[in-house]
């Protein structure tokens, strides 16, 4: 059948999906709205949280990145699952046991303030903000790339299939989609990296195909990869380091810690009936995440050595443009790929020498989309990847939105300025300002402001140097005090922000950078991207310094504490 | 009220091991050691690389089980569960 026909009912059949699960888990109380009732089974909860966890970067950007980045690419993957180690210990046990319904929420009532709780979620609208952005991209992205519609008429059908489960079902509806599109996207990128490990190593678990010989050789595929982009000009692909040492271990912490404060994955374990399942269902969430996750190197390095394998074949000599395989056609389409002729004789090159490569463009993403075709594999793996593409955007952006409309609704409307209206209003407010979200989200992603592309960057910047220290400490200290927590979210953010501005420009407005995005201006060695841990070190510092100069918490808000920390209903 | 700081305690010293053990699999061996253990190889990976793209998340999912099944029989022991 034409992949495209065949695209259109693979797509069609999971938006089918969603919008059957979106009518049957309507949302009837503000209970089910935000937390999905609080009854969600903890292996089923794990499993909605990787899907709302991993995004339209992870499924399509994230393997590319260590294809190009190689060893330095390892930031990424120890990042973003070591953070639920901390999430799964420091955090999601006690803030179910808080019972409450949004991360604000619990804020605001640790550190008794009404302040505290309105610069929560300035910080988390933020956070979640820029973060929805990339999504929507995505969504608009993968439907023009995959379905031919333009990107407008491709984000307008991602907004509507959102609008219909999250504003119907609330976090109910988007829990039981999420569980349909963790399978689909999991399903999309297994199932081409084994046939592509099965190709090249003869080894059907790409997790030991990476660590494999080649088919009919007894070199190691590592080896061979290595000794392919060292010829070429490239470091040594399992040696290859993120600028330095101090960056790499910077920027791993800044994922990490980022990871377990953004508060669209926090709200996820507030779904759980116990605390106890909170900790498990933190352990299945990265089981079902580190599926991808493990199998994401693999992916890497074996597109890494098929691109360069086609360009230099076997056979010797380079490829000549006029041979290039339909993949290569297709994707130049894109502006994905580009290829320019400098010295004119008609073959390819591909360097790491900027004056003679003639591959001026190979996007990161290339890695993910195009590898079914490079592998040469049938058309149906090729519409399941635009599946899995776009079920990895709409869950997140799903979550995200969650996270946003329950702030607006339930900290800021019902917390501060109308604490008075009844759940039946507050659940048609919620509604409304999830419909909002929505609405705003997709006018973002019709007009992707100049700051989008540097966004997700500052997402976990802010959530590792703003909300991740305020709960912890929140946590583990009975003595951090209103003022002490203020003050420390306002330094740990005005120093990242500050920090990323001035490297990245004022809202990534680059002509406005006051120093240069250049490697010696740079505190530490440390690029703008991994500066959250140092936001978050000043934040702890401040906080714990305010702290011993202020009157010590009232007496009911320690007990609260106290009372966290255990899980039993009553002390 | 005691037997709950007893509790904390031994929650928080469980934590403290466990913490140690996500430093040393991602930081120290995916990171610090990183050259030192690429002497090493296992099958085609150089073993610090491997602890970097692969064995510290294999990791990571064992210490988050062994957190919560060391936890429930804390909870358990102490007379604190839900």
């Amino acid at each position: 059948m034409e992949l495209q026909t065949l695209t259109y009912i693979v797509v069609g059949l999971t938006f089918a999906l969603y919008i059957g699960i979106a009518i049957w888990a309507r949302a009837g109380s503000t209970k089910e709205f935000y937390v999905a009732g609080g009854g969600v089974h903890p292996v089923a909860n794990g499993m909605a949280t990787a899907a709302d966890w991993m995004s339209a970067a992870s499924f399509i950007s994230m393997a590319g990145l260590i294809a190009f980045y190689g060893y330095g690419g390892s930031v990424f993957l120890m990042g973003w699952t070591g953070g639920f180690v901390l999430l799964a210990l420091l955090l999601a046990p006690y803030l179910r046991k808080f019972g409450k319904f949004t991360v604000p929420e619990f804020i605001g009532d640790r550190y008794y303030s009404r302040t505290a709780r309105i610069v929560a979620v300035i910080c988390l609208i933020v956070a979640s903000v820029t973060y929805v952005i990339g999504q929507m991209k995505g969504i608009g992205v993968a439907f023009s790339r995959f379905l031919e519609v333009s990107y407008d008429l491709g984000l307008l059908i991602g907004m509507v299939i959102v609008f219909f489960y999250a504003v119907l079902g609330g976090m109910k509806g988007i829990t039981y989609t999420q569980i349909a599109q963790y399978c689909v996207l999991i399903l999309a990128y297994t199932i081409p990296a084994i046939f592509i490990s099965l190709n090249l190593t003869g080894n059907p678990v790409p997790q030991l195909g990476l660590g494999s010989t080649l088919a009919g050789s007894d070199t190691y595929l590592l080896d061979r990869l290595d000794q392919v982009v060292t010829e070429l000009g490239w470091h040594e692909y399992s040696t290859q380091a993120r600028l330095s040492l101090t960056n790499m271990f910077a920027y791993t912490m800044s994922l990490m810690i980022g990871t377990a404060g953004l508060p669209h994955v926090i709200i996820r374990f507030f779904t759980v009936p116990k605390v106890a399942d909170a900790r498990t269902s933190a352990g299945w969430a990265l089981v079902f995440i580190a599926i991808l996750y493990t199998t994401a190197p693999a992916v890497a390095g074996m597109a890494r050595l098929n691109l360069i394998d086609t360009i230099y074949p076997e056979s010797g000599g380079n490829l000549a443009y006029e041979e290039r395989p339909s993949w290569f056609r297709n994707w130049e389409k894109t502006g994905l790929l580009q290829f320019d002729d400098k010295n004119g004789d008609g073959l390819i090159q591909y360097t790491a020498n900027a004056e003679t490569n003639e591959m001026v463009k190979v996007d990161n993403d290339i890695m993910v989309l195009a590898n079914p075709e490079i592998a040469r594999l049938p058309n149906w793996v090729i519409a399941l990847v635009a599946a899995g593409g776009l079920a990895a955007a709409l869950s997140t952006a799903a979550g995200l939105l969650l996270a946003i409309s329950s702030a607006i609704s339930h900290d800021l409307l019902k917390g501060v300025f109308m604490p008075s209206i009844s759940e039946k209003q507050e659940l048609l407010a919620s509604r409304l300002a999830m419909a909002l979200a929505v609405i705003a989200a997709g006018y973002l992603g019709f007009n992707p402001p100049d700051f989008a592309a540097g966004t997700v960057a500052l997402a976990f910047g802010l959530a590792a140097s703003s909300i991740f220290p305020a709960l912890m400490m929140g946590i583990f200290s009975t003595r951090v005090t209103r003022e002490g927590a203020i003050a420390g979210m306002m330094a740990g953010l005005s120093v990242t922000l500050l920090y990323v501005f001035q490297h990245k420009g004022v809202m990534f407005v680059a002509s406005t950078a006051f120093l240069g995005d250049l490697q010696p201006n740079w505190f530490l060695g440390i690029e703008p991207n991994a500066f959250g841990v140092v936001g978050a070190v000043l934040n702890f510092a401040v906080a714990l310094t305010v702290s011993r100069f202020t009157a010590m918490p009232p007496a009911d808000v320690r007990e609260m504490v106290e009372s966290i920390r255990v899980p039993a209903r009553t002390i | 009220m005691k037997n709950n700081n007893a509790y904390w305690r031994a929650n928080i010293r469980l934590m403290v091991k466990l913490l140690i053990v996500w430093f040393l699999v991602s930081f120290g061996c995916g990171i610090l050691l990183v050259d030192l253990l690429n002497h090493v190889q296992i099958g085609g990976y150089k073993l610090g690389f491997w602890f970097a793209q692969q064995g510290s998340i294999y990791v990571f999912v064992v210490l988050i089980f062994v957190y919560a099944k060391k936890m429930a029989r804390l909870d358990r022991d102490f007379g604190v569960e839900e």
